[in-house]
């Protein structure tokens, strides 16, 4: 009864993944499982997932702390350190506890976690790592704050598209126990699900008794490594939940039922690749019903009362592994289908893209290091360098007109205190000399012949080396066919942009300015990003699809240098590779489609046989980076 | 703060394991780096260090944690004039991805400048690693910045601040633990260099392995005090190893004929400058006090040639091959062929070792 396994939609004795699940388990056991990420786009079912949270786990314990993280959130504020305007005002030291220990016992709820900067990531899974917060901010009153108990579940809202690649930061994904898909908030009735508040308090005092049999354990880490998971806090997470639900069902045992449960719930949205096809056909017969699971949390048939040994026939056997196959097919079962679709194309599993740091803009990246460049009036809680020396000389003046004021904190007053205003502040600014990323845009076309496409890879190759050396960014856009590929997000993992390079075929038309649009809004997201942009097209010019798909020299051609106007107007630098051949660049005017190209986008032109790959590198650094 | 794993209780990355045990028995062997997949224990591995080293001997107060026994006089608190011992537990420091350059370097005390006018340093992590472990996940993704600060730091052993109006140098000497997966960002050749052994992490793929890991993590969890008690008689065992080796260090002998073995291995390997053979044979001391030799054998030097050597191949950029790979070769090209298994054990003599005079 092996299915193929692109059979959809899944089915099977298998529980279907439930919110309602991941929704209990976290009440019962929220820091043990780390917490959800949730993926889609912010509307009523999320909330409604949130708030039947959030009922769920205050029902438990009343006093549990529910914290939202917004995206700008300040080091200093998730870590705590000294409240410096409400230290001026006191007069005497006041500090500032940070939103981890104030969410110590509760609920941390990260906003707009695909854009998350590194640095909060970082404290949040060190925080979920050691249960405890780490070192206050320094420079801002040390000493305090650090080794607070935080013991949290975190939910981040991933709200990342699957078109565009901004994802949660793998790091932290990986300390979550739950990643649910919007599809999965689809199917639920919320409101009515939310466990009840008896039920949850005594699973939580049953949790510590539960002791999970060795077989369950092996269970589910063969299910992990089976599905390509290649982290092993995914099966530790599995085991907590499955733990969890048997507290959840007040046994003390962990049994295979709770095990299949939390495989769905925990290891089947992780899967990196489908499992090896069942050896055997005698994998678990889905029971003839197919119905949608009850959507009210109760519990589907297999799980409740005396648990049923699934394979009494073979539980002799001491070295049987039908727990394995029960659980790997469970899990299969549950994989998310646009998951499935995309493992069993054989695609990639969706890779985990650099987290990038300093996401929120140039100013960001500005503020921390770089050639100090003056200061300017601003607060340093958001992260800016006080600029101590310019803010006491901005406080010098007014000392005698605020000494015979009144004083804000007569308790703390003397007359020698310095009173610093907030308005006094000065915080330092830095230029901070951006970063650039080269976007190279490789016309793999049918007209670009093989061989030329062999050599523009080895252009690439050195520009990439020099990329390296450099410490720029590359990003890679292939085009050939009826669309443009970005092969290679922005990144300066050059054996990744080199193996993207190897594995691209030749072959096809030429949607050149399609590609260009595809540049441009690359070039655009990356300059949001305080980097600077440059384009290096390598093509031959001859465009032969227009921009709505249609295969029209004529209009293929004229789009593409309107697509070229448009990239020049964005003010992005660029460099235009002729990889045409001998014959085609020896025509005189309208066959130099790469010289009118590089004329329509303000670029300098360059023919490849005249220019070999070293000549490239050297002109791309003159060109393009100013270096 | 709950007790971090036992380090002994740790199944499998024996390559990560033995690296830190060398640099906890020389510290001057340098850093480390463990490169590899994400979720591998590479850091419960460094936070279990910790517990497991024995407490240092510190002057109470300090900040910089200086030695009763050798106060510096460098030190900016004035140790050196009047102190009182204490001890302390070796301080393993977490620099986070993105920490502010104040928090690594140090900066004024702010709250000492604003409410009572004092001019005071207010020592960053840099400081609070003096005389243990600065350690770095996703060290690759540091910004350059901080990794310019470190690579300074990390050579001179000293960190100088001149900013804000202050002036002071404190001693901040530290093992570097670096860990990430490169697979996300590259690291610059002069970080790399600073790293004195660097292994590769893998996700172990034997299931058996997998899954002892999976259950002692499950009965930590549960038990942590159970758990501990369990692994402490080998903590204490490992712990008294690394002190016997510590004393031994100084009367290992590392014959003139090693010392070319090492440089040769180097040259074949085409590494700058000397800092590969120094590594080599400073590590290779230190794994013979561990396994209680007299002097430092080929066979050492064989098994530490990878962990020294790999980081420091010039390098394409783009190459692919594994430097792992590249330098088993040159071992057996220099080196000759390994011995036999079973008599490349503790004292046994390699063969090759024969040519040497």
């Amino acid at each position: 009864v092996s299915a193929p396994p692109d059979a959809a939609p899944p089915t099977g004795d298998a529980p279907p993944p439930d919110p309602t699940d991941a929704l209990a388990l976290l009440a019962i056991d929220p820091a043990g499982l780390g917490g959800a990420l949730v993926r889609g786009p912010a509307d009523p079912r999320r909330d409604a997932w949130l708030a039947a949270l959030r009922t769920a786990i205050t029902a438990a314990t009343p006093e549990a702390p529910w914290r939202r993280v917004p995206l700008h959130v300040t080091e200093q504020r998730l870590t705590g350190g000294l409240d410096l305007v409400a230290t001026l005002a006191a007069g005497r030291p006041v500090a500032e506890r940070g939103l981890l220990a104030e969410a110590d016992g509760g609920v941390l709820v990260l906003a707009g976690a695909q854009r998350i900067a590194a640095t909060t990531a970082a404290h949040v899974g060190a925080a979920l790592d050691t249960g405890a917060t780490g070192d206050t901010l320094g420079g801002l009153g040390g000493g305090m704050g650090g080794g607070h108990p935080v013991r949290i579940a975190v939910v981040a809202l991933d709200e990342g598209r699957p078109d565009d690649d901004e994802r949660a930061p793998a790091g932290l994904a990986d300390r979550l126990a739950f990643h649910l898909d919007h599809a999965h908030l689809d199917h639920a009735s919320l409101p009515d699900a939310v466990p009840d508040t008896r039920a949850i308090a005594a699973a939580r005092a049953l949790l510590p008794h539960v002791t999970a049999p060795d077989d369950v354990i092996a269970g589910l880490t063969v299910t992990a490594a089976a599905l390509g998971i290649a982290s092993l806090r995914a099966p530790i997470l599995a085991l907590r939940a499955a733990r969890a639900q048997a507290a959840r069902d007040g046994r003390t045992t962990v049994t295979v039922a709770d095990a299949r449960r939390a495989a769905a719930l925990v290891l089947a949205p992780r899967a990196t690749r489908l499992p090896p096809s069942e050896p055997t056909d005698d994998a678990p017969e889905p029971p003839p019903d197919g119905e949608p699971p009850p959507p009210d949390g109760e519990l589907p048939p297999p799980p409740d009362g005396e648990p049923r040994q699934p394979d009494d026939d073979r539980a002799a056997a001491p070295d049987d592994r039908p727990l394995d196959d029960l659980l790997v097919e469970t899990a299969r079962a549950a994989i998310p289908a646009g998951l499935l679709a995309l493992l069993s194309a054989g695609g990639p599993p969706r890779t985990t893209r650099q987290p990038a740091s300093g996401r929120a803009g140039p100013e960001r990246r500005t503020a921390h290091g770089g050639r100090p460049a003056g200061n300017r009036p601003g607060d340093p809680r958001r992260g800016d360098r006080l600029d101590i020396v310019a803010t006491l000389r901005t406080a010098a003046p007014w000392q005698p007109l605020r000494r015979s004021g009144p004083a804000p904190d007569p308790d703390a007053g003397t007359a020698r205190r310095l009173e610093v205003r907030r308005a006094d502040l000065r915080v330092r600014r830095f230029v901070h000399k951006a970063g650039t990323t080269l976007i190279f845009a490789v016309d793999a076309s049918g007209s670009a012949a093989l061989a030329r496409l062999a050599e523009t890879k080895g252009a690439v190759e050195l520009l990439l080396a020099d990329c390296y050396v450099r410490r720029d960014e590359v990003a890679v856009i292939a085009f050939r066919g009826a669309r443009p590929d970005l092969l290679l997000p922005p990144t300066r993992a050059l054996v990744r942009a080199k193996r993207a390079l190897a594995d691209l075929p030749g072959g096809g038309a030429t949607p050149l300015a399609a590609a260009l649009d595809a540049a441009r809004d690359l070039a655009l997201a990356v300059r949001r990003r305080g980097r600077t942009p440059a384009l290096v097209v390598l093509t031959d010019g001859r465009a032969n699809v227009a921009r709505d798909g249609t295969r029209s020299r004529v209009a293929g051609e004229a789009d593409a240098l309107a697509a070229a106007r448009l990239v020049r107007a964005a003010g992005i630098p660029a460099l235009v590779i002729d990889s045409a051949d001998r014959a085609g660049r020896q025509d005189p005017g309208p066959q130099r489609q790469a010289a009118a190209l590089a004329t329509a986008l303000d670029a300098r032109y360059v023919a490849l046989p005249h220019a070999d790959a070293r000549g490239v590198s050297r002109i791309v650094r003159a060109e393009l980076t100013g270096a | 703060m709950a007790a971090p794993f036992p380090f002994t209780a740790l199944v499998g990355q024996d390559e990560l394991k033995r690296a830190l045990v060398l640099t906890a028995i020389d510290p001057r062997i340098g850093g480390v780096l463990a490169l590899g997949d994400r979720g591998t224990g590479k850091s419960t591995v460094v936070r279990g260090l910790a517990a497991l080293l024995p407490p240092i001997a510190v002057v109470a107060g300090c900040p910089y944690r200086c030695d009763p026994a050798q106060v510096r006089a460098a030190c900016p608190m004035g140790c050196a004039e009047r102190h009182t011992a204490a001890i302390a537990p070796v301080p393993v420091v977490d620099l986070p991805l993105g920490a502010t350059e104040d928090r690594v370097v140090g900066a004024l005390d702010l709250e000492k400048a604003l409410t009572r006018g004092e001019k005071a340093f207010e020592p960053g992590l840099l400081a609070r690693a003096n005389r243990g472990y600065l350690y770095i996940d996703e060290v690759n993704l540091l910004e350059d910045h901080l990794v310019d600060l470190l690579i300074d730091v990390a050579a001179s052993g000293e960190n100088v601040v001149e900013r804000d109006g202050l002036s002071v140098r404190h001693p901040a000497r530290f093992v570097l633990i670096g860990s990430g997966n490169p697979e996300e960002g590259e690291l610059r050749p002069q970080l790399l260099d600073r790293f004195g052994l660097a292994v590769e992490v893998t996700t172990p793929t034997v299931i058996a392995e997998r899954v002892e890991i999976v259950r002692r993590r499950d009965a930590y969890e549960q038990a942590p005090g159970a758990f501990l008690a369990r692994f402490e008689p080998e903590q204490a065992a490992l712990r008294a190893r690394i002190l016997a080796a510590r004393d031994a260090l100084a009367d290992v002998a590392v014959p003139e004929a090693r010392i070319e073995d090492a440089a040769r291995l180097c040259v074949a390997l085409r590494t700058d400058g000397v800092r590969g053979e120094l590594t080599l044979v400073r590590a290779a001391r230190a794994l013979a006090a561990y396994e209680g030799a007299d002097e430092v054998t080929l066979a050492h030097l064989r098994q530490l040639a990878a962990s020294a050597l790999r980081h420091r191949l010039r390098r394409d950029p783009l190459d692919e091959a594994g430097s792992t790979a590249r330098v088993a070769r040159a071992v057996v090209e220099v080196f000759g062929p390994p011995p036999e298994p079973h008599a490349a054990g503790n004292g046994a003599r390699d063969p090759a070792e024969a040519r040497a005079p």
